[in-house]
C-alpha cells in the first residue's frame, strides 16, 4: 500500500465514520431513554435520502435547506413512532422493536410506491474537491458531512450536558422511574429522544444522498451497521457509539480497500459476534444501563 | 368421565378426517396459479412451526429463515455436485441446517433475548454473505445462487409426476405433517415441558438441575432440521435457490405470521400464516395491490402487536370461551326446569 493510498483511505474511513456516527448515536439515544432498538432506524435514514431527492433533485430547492427539511421531516416521523408505537407499547420493549419492523415495511412501500425501486442519481451540490499534497482528495460533498457531523454531535454533547432537558434526557436514561418519581416526564423526553435521534438518522441519509444512490432498500445495510456499532460501543452509550463509528468505518475502508466489500461486510459482524460473546456491554461502554 | 373423553375423541377423529378431506380435495379447486401458492404454503407452514419450537425456550431468533436457507443450498448441492438420490439430499441437507444449528449454538446461547436477536441477525448475514461471496463462486454460486437443480424424480409405475404442483402438494403434506405430529410430539413430552420451565423460569429450572443450556440446544437444532427440511422442499420445487431469497424480508414475515397467530398455542402460528397468505392472495392479488405487499403486512403487524398482542388464537380461545359459556348456562337453566 502506497503512502497515498493510505492517506487517501484515511480520509475515506473519516468520512465513513461521519456518517455511521450520527446514525448510530441516533439509534443509542432512542435505546437510552426508552429502551426499545429501533429496527426502522434504517429506514429513517433513508427517507432522510428521500427528502433531498424529492426537494433538491426533484424542486431544485437549494441543498442545505433540503438537508434541513430531511432533519425536521425525518424527526417528526420519530414523533410518530414514538406517539403511535413505542408509547402505547412502553411496558414491552421487544414489542416495540416488533412494531418498529412493521414501520420499517410501511417506509419502504411509500418509497417504492413514490420513488420506484430504480436507484436515484442526485447531483452533488458542489463539484468542488480539496487536494492535500500527495494528491489525496476529500469532495466538498464529503466534508460536508464530516463537518456536520463534528457541529451536530458537538451541539448535542453541549445540549445533553448543559441544558435542563439535557439532564432529564440523562436522568430517564439512567433510571426512569426515578427521573418520573422526581417529576420528569418521560412523555415528553421519550418525544424529544426520539425527535433528536430519527432527525440524526435524517441529516446522514439527507447528506449522503449524492453519495450514495438512493435505493427504497438502502436501510438494509445501513441497520446491520448500525447495529455492529452498537454492540461494539455498548448499547446505551453514546460516547461508545462514536469510538465504535470511528473504529469501524476505519475496519471497513481497509478491508474494502485492501480486499473486498464483502469481505469487510463478513469482517464487521465477526466483530459484533466476537464482541457479543466475549464482552457484551461493548468495548467502550462502561456499565450496561438498562 | 370416561363418555365426555369417548366423545371428545370422536369428534377429534371426525375433525382430524374432515380436516384430512378438505387438504386433499382442496388443490383440485384450485387454478394452477394458486395450487403453486398452496404448495409454499404447506412449505411455510413447517417453516413456521419450526420456528414456534425455539420460541417456546423464550428466544427470538433472526437466523431461522438463513438456516432453512442452509437447508435448501446443502439438499441442492448434495443432490447436484454429489449426485445423491433427491430425497436422501433432503434429509442430508436437513441434517446439515441441524448441525449448522449446533455450530452456531456454542457463540449465540451465551446471550439472551435483544442481544440473542441481534447475534442471530448477525450470525444469518455473515451466511448469507458467503453465499453471495465471489471467491466461493465454484460453490454456492455466488449471488445467482444455485440452477438447475434436480427435482424430485417421478414415481413411474404409479405414474406420478412431481412437476404437477398437486403431486408435489400431496408429497409435502405427507411430509409436513409427519413433521408436526414429531413437533407435537416434542412439545407434549418431558422434553417439550422442560422448554416451558426454562422460558418461564429459567434459574428456577437451572437450580432443580436442569442443564438450559443444553435444552436450548436441542431446541434450536430440532427446529433447524425442521426448517431445513421446509428448505429442501422448497429447493427441489421451485429448482433454484439465491442468498437473497433467505434475506431478513423474508425473516419478518415468519416472525410476522408467528406474531399475528400467535405463538401460545401449537397450532396458532400455522393460523397465521394460512389466514395472512389467504387474505394476501384474495385481497391483494385481487386488488392488484401486489406492490403494497410489504406495507400490508407492516400495518398488519403493527395493529396485531397494539390491540392483539395474543395473537389471533386468542380470538379462537375467546369464541371457544364463549361457547362453553353458553353451554354451562345451558346446562344451568335447563336444571331446575328437570
Amino acid at each position: 500500500m502506497t503512502v497515498e493510498l493510505l492517506l487517501q483511505t484515511i480520509v475515506n474511513a473519516t468520512y465513513a465514520a461521519s456518517y455511521m456516527a450520527l446514525i448510530a448515536v441516533g439509534l443509542v439515544l432512542i435505546f437510552g431513554v426508552m429502551g426499545v432498538i429501533n429496527f426502522a432506524h434504517g429506514e429513517l435514514y433513508m427517507a432522510g435520502a428521500y427528502t433531498v431527492v424529492a426537494l433538491y433533485a426533484g424542486f431544485g430547492v437549494s441543498f442545505f435547506v433540503a438537508v434541513a427539511a430531511g432533519l425536521v421531516f425525518v424527526g417528526a416521523l420519530g414523533l410518530i413512532m414514538e406517539y403511535a408505537l413505542f408509547r402505547p407499547l412502553r411496558d414491552n420493549p421487544l414489542g416495540g422493536l416488533i412494531a418498529s419492523i412493521g414501520f420499517l415495511l410501511i417506509l419502504q412501500t411509500i418509497a417504492v410506491l413514490g420513488f420506484g425501486v430504480q436507484m436515484e442519481h442526485v447531483p452533488p451540490a458542489t463539484q468542488e474537491k480539496i487536494v492535500f499534497a500527495n494528491g489525496v482528495v476529500l469532495t466538498y460533498q464529503r466534508a460536508y458531512v464530516i463537518v456536520a457531523t463534528v457541529v451536530l454531535l458537538g451541539a448535542l454533547w453541549l445540549f445533553l450536558r448543559k441544558s435542563k432537558f439535557g439532564w432529564a434526557l440523562r436522568a430517564c436514561a439512567q433510571d426512569r422511574e426515578a427521573a418520573q418519581l422526581q417529576g420528569m416526564s418521560i412523555n415528553h423526553t421519550a418525544r424529544l429522544a426520539m425527535f433528536i435521534g430519527a432527525g440524526l438518522a435524517g441529516v446522514a441519509g439527507a447528506l449522503t444522498a449524492p453519495l450514495v444512490s438512493p435505493t427504497p432498500y438502502m436501510g438494509h445495510s445501513v441497520i446491520i451497521t448500525a447495529f455492529i456499532i452498537i454492540i461494539v460501543g455498548g448499547i446505551g452509550s453514546l460516547e461508545g457509539a462514536v469510538l465504535a463509528a470511528i473504529l469501524y468505518a476505519f475496519v471497513y475502508t481497509f478491508v474494502t480497500t485492501i480486499y473486498d466489500g464483502t469481505l469487510a461486510n463478513i469482517v464487521g459482524l465477526l466483530l459484533m459476534l466476537i464482541v457479543l460473546i466475549v464482552k457484551p456491554t461493548g468495548l467502550f461502554g462502561a456499565k450496561e444501563r438498562a | 368421565m370416561p363418555e365426555r373423553s369417548a366423545s371428545n375423541g370422536l369428534s377429534w377423529a371426525l375433525g382430524t378426517v374432515l380436516l384430512g378431506g378438505v387438504l386433499i380435495g382442496l388443490p383440485h379447486l384450485l387454478s394452477l396459479s394458486q395450487q403453486e401458492i398452496l404448495v409454499l404454503l404447506v412449505i411455510n407452514v413447517l417453516l413456521v412451526a419450526s420456528y414456534r419450537l425455539l420460541t417456546l425456550t423464550g428466544e427470538w431468533s433472526l437466523a431461522h429463515v438463513v438456516i432453512m436457507g442452509v437447508g435448501a443450498y446443502g439438499s441442492a448441492l448434495t443432490a447436484k455436485k454429489l449426485g445423491a438420490p433427491v430425497p436422501l439430499a433432503m434429509l442430508a441437507g436437513a441434517t446439515v441446517a441441524g448441525l449448522f444449528a449446533f455450530l452456531l449454538s456454542f457463540p449465540l446461547f451465551r446471550m439472551k433475548g435483544f442481544y440473542f436477536l441481534i447475534g442471530s441477525f448477525a450470525a444469518g448475514e455473515v451466511v448469507r454473505l458467503i453465499w453471495k461471496w465471489s471467491e466461493l463462486t465454484w460453490l454456492f454460486g455466488g449471488p445467482k445462487g444455485i440452477k438447475l437443480i434436480p427435482p424430485v424424480p417421478d414415481i413411474e409405475f404409479l405414474s406420478i409426476d412431481f412437476y404437477n404442483p398437486v403431486n408435489y402438494y400431496y408429497l409435502c403434506l405427507i411430509v409436513v405433517a409427519v413433521s408436526l405430529l414429531i413437533l407435537y410430539r416434542i412439545e407434549h413430552s418431558r422434553i417439550g415441558l422442560t422448554f416451558h420451565a426454562i422460558h418461564w423460569q429459567d434459574k428456577l429450572a437451572e437450580s432443580v438441575g436442569v442443564d438450559t443450556f443444553r435444552y436450548r440446544t436441542l431446541a434450536f437444532v430440532v427446529s433447524a432440521f425442521f426448517a431445513g427440511l421446509a428448505g429442501a422442499l422448497y429447493a427441489h420445487y421451485v429448482g433454484t435457490v439465491n442468498a437473497s431469497r433467505f434475506d431478513v424480508e423474508s425473516m419478518v414475515y415468519v416472525l410476522i405470521w408467528a406474531i399475528v397467530g400467535g405463538t401460545a398455542t401449537f397450532y396458532g402460528p400455522i393460523l397465521g400464516v394460512v389466514v395472512l397468505t389467504v387474505l394476501n392472495e384474495v385481497v391483494l392479488r385481487a386488488l392488484q395491490l401486489d406492490s403494497m405487499r410489504p406495507m400490508f403486512y407492516g400495518a398488519i403487524l403493527i395493529v396485531s402487536i397494539l390491540f392483539l398482542p395474543n395473537g389471533l388464537e386468542s380470538l379462537v380461545l375467546k369464541v371457544k370461551a364463549w361457547f362453553a359459556g353458553r353451554g354451562q348456562k345451558r346446562a344451568t337453566a335447563e336444571q331446575p326446569a328437570e
